[in-house]
């Protein structure tokens, strides 16, 4: 059974990021969050999945903090919804960077001179994948498969889809990614 | 006003479809939004309606609007159903797609759309079963298990709460079948998902989406409450990935629904006796059950006439990669591969020799041009050490390293691996550790491990890179019947493929193929 009280909150530290809330507000505002959301979606463990979405696109990220406030909403234990948030590639447990940039590197992008792209985009921002840029801009991510597989290298910018990606879009729109 | 006709599918999209819609409203249009053709080369794709039909013109570019409407764009199609691409197509299940406005209920039933679950409602749940079974419709998921059987199952199997589970989470490289479906035609799905649930007696539906799949899980939801009321008792929700490949396996979806870890169920219990909840639960792929509309209003039989041996029906082939005639091709079975790929796909979009395609996404066999006489059928393509899968052909020229796929290939399982069972998890690792060493040519020497006097039983020495292909042939062995699902089951068919078929690529120890091969 989860506590009432998990004996060990704290808030994980939040990386270079000014843009998501400090973990003061992310305190006051998740809890009730949750309960809004255990509500629509009804307390049980099938909820787990949507709840997840839901914070994330709302906080940007779960936070370790939220584990335990899911946990009693759900009558699941901590270990339970630590485990499903770290099984899914989706679920970030740190802030993103303000822009997100999703490269694929799946077999028809690969076709398709996918390699290339990446290694220009892993240069370009200076950032391997799965890292987050340290002013909080970029956060750069591999993803496998958008099904635009016939005309690849595709990417996917903060949620606009992009196709037949080259090297020169590619500078145009990571330029774009200033603010 | 001229009436003109705009993709929204996500792959037009991303090719500029939006741009291109606004300039032809702002230059006085009535644009209708529908989903995709299927013949990416032409997106952004745009059809004008005139007194003649629709006129076609592709790519166009969102400064072109003037000369469209005019009918002086150099890139006019005609009409577009006419061209090679589409008329060589037997469209059965994607008859509608890129044709209607997916979300518009008028357009639906003009086009013939709930006929099916209309005849299906006027017979018993058993004929409707019976019809199914006559159309030797096989799962279009991969696994090729006739649908009709599975649903006797359902039906037969006690209990009052029983679900219908939508397969969406095409995670295969090189597919896009569904996700073009949902676009584009997705009361087609809910149609087949409410005449499954009848025929098997089930009042609730489950449609999993990949979360890469934004486009689908609007236009689907959108969808299912408009047609609420049509479907009525029958309930339909989304439910939306988070980005595990492995939730594509039918029991690691039924686990995620529940709102558990994606990882693999052992079986029995099938789930058609304790799926979802522990309830019998029909799991359907989206083409699957998009194909049932079609097999109740005119009949199994009239399906089960298209075919080749036991694959009876249509397939949607999906042409992905390094093509250019890259789109969704539905035909009857039986087609060869060099068919697909040479007249239909058009070969290589860069021009070059095709050196290997794919069949079936990440966990297909890699096969070479010499092996284009195989005709698509679930049985041939075992026979010949692959797999239909999903029906993705994903195409590469001859910049290709063979040995760089077979590696991403095991790359990819240890990413992706849910972890419950040993060969995926850290046979998958070791796979990526050997494929290196194989690469970069080098003799491994022995470790501090195999080294201890306990460690009788192996050799002590160098070990050069005929015994590495040996152990590297054992471990697929090794997943291909240890593991629990076809993540690790069928990531040595890439991987043995590339090895078998492409030697050369993985330098000269592994060209003499051993007897390993012959499985």
């Amino acid at each position: 059974m989860a506590p009432a009280r998990a004996p060990n909150l704290r808030v994980s530290p939040t990386r270079n990021d000014r843009s998501i809330a400090s973990g003061a507000t992310l305190a006051n505002g998740h809890a009730a969050a949750v309960a809004r959301l255990a509500e629509d979606f009804g307390g049980e463990q099938t909820a787990l999945l949507p709840m997840l979405h839901a914070l994330q696109e709302e906080f940007g990220y779960i936070d370790d903090l939220m584990v335990p406030t899911v946990a009693a909403a759900l009558n699941l234990s901590r270990a339970d919804v630590h485990g499903v948030v770290t099984f899914y590639h989706d679920f970030r447990r740190q802030p993103p960077g303000r822009h997100r940039v999703r490269l694929c590197r799946a077999e028809s992008c690969q076709a398709r001179g996918a390699v290339a792209i990446e290694r220009i985009a892993t240069e370009r921002l200076g950032l391997r994948m799965g890292e987050t840029s340290a002013d909080g801009r970029v956060t750069l991510d591999a993803v496998y498969c958008l099904g635009l597989c016939a005309t690849g290298p595709n990417a996917m910018i903060d949620d606009v889809p992009v196709s037949r990606l080259d090297p020169t879009t590619l500078d145009r729109l990571l330029g774009d990614l200033t603010r | 006003m001229t009436r003109v006709y705009v993709s929204k599918d996500m792959a037009a999209v991303a090719l500029g479809a939006d741009a291109v819609a606004q300039a032809l409203s702002d230059a006085g249009a009535q644009v209708v939004r529908t989903g995709s053709r299927g013949l990416f080369r032409l997106e952004p794709l745009v059809e004008v309606e005139t007194p003649e039909g629709r006129v076609g013109f592709g790519p166009v570019a969102a400064a072109d609007a003037a000369l469209v409407l005019d009918g002086s764009h150099p890139a006019r199609l005609g009409d577009v159903s006419a061209m090679p691409f589409f008329a060589r197509q037997r469209r059965l299940t994607f008859a509608r797609c890129g044709v209607i406005d997916p979300l518009s209920l008028d357009d639906y039933e003009a086009h013939g759309g709930w006929r099916g679950l209309a005849a299906a409602s006027a017979m018993p749940p058993q004929a409707a079963i019976d019809a199914v079974k006559a159309s030797g419709l096989r799962g279009r998921g991969g696994a090729g298990f006739p649908t009709g059987i599975k649903w006797q199952t359902v039906h037969d199997a006690p209990g009052p709460i029983k679900y219908i589970a939508c397969n969406a989470d095409e995670g295969d490289s090189g597919t896009f079948a569904d996700r073009l479906l949902m676009e584009g035609d997705p009361f087609c799905l809910i149609e087949g998902m409410a005449i499954a649930g009848y025929a098997v007696g089930a009042e609730r539906g489950y449609i999993y989406i990949r979360s890469e799949y934004p486009f689908a899980i609007r236009t689907m939801r959108e969808a299912i409450a408009r047609a609420a009321s049509i479907v009525a008792p029958f309930v339909l929700e989304v439910r939306v990935g988070a980005g595990a490949y492995v939730c594509g396996e039918e029991t690691a979806m039924l686990d995620s629904i529940e709102g558990k870890r994606g990882e693999v169920r052992a079986k029995p219990p099938l789930p058609a006796i304790a799926g979802l909840f522990g309830r019998p639960t029909v799991i359907n792929n989206v083409l699957s059950l998009a194909a049932v509309p079609f097999i109740l209003s005119k009949g199994g039989e009239a399906y089960a006439a298209i075919g080749f041996g036991r694959s009876r029906g249509t397939m949607p082939v999906q042409l992905a990669g390094n093509v250019r005639n890259g789109g969704l091709f539905e035909t009857g079975f039986g087609i060869t591969l060099g068919e697909l790929v040479m007249d239909i796909g058009g070969g290589t979009e860069s021009g070059r020799p095709v050196k290997a395609v794919q069949v079936g996404g990440p966990l297909g066999a890699y096969f070479p041009p010499s092996m284009f006489d195989l005709p698509f059928d679930y049985e041939a393509f075992a026979a010949a050490g692959g797999l239909i899968g999903h029906a993705g052909i994903t195409v590469f020229d001859d910049t290709v390293d063979m040995a760089h796929m077979a590696r991403f290939a095991m790359e990819f399982c240890a990413h992706e691996s849910c972890g419950k069972c040993t060969p995926c998890r850290i046979g998958s690792t070791r796979g990526v550790e050997l494929i290196d060493r194989l690469i970069a040519g080098e003799d491994r020497a022995a470790d501090a491990v195999e080294r201890l006097p306990q460690m009788r039983n192996i050799a002590r020495g160098t070990r050069p890179a005929e015994e590495e292909i040996e152990l590297l042939r054992d471990l697929c062995d090794t997943m291909k019947f240890g593991s629990l699902c076809a993540l690790g089951g069928f990531t040595p068919y890439p991987v043995l493929s590339a090895l078998d078929h492409f030697p050369q690529d993985f330098g000269a120890a592994a060209a003499p193929i051993s007897s390993a091969a012959a499985e």
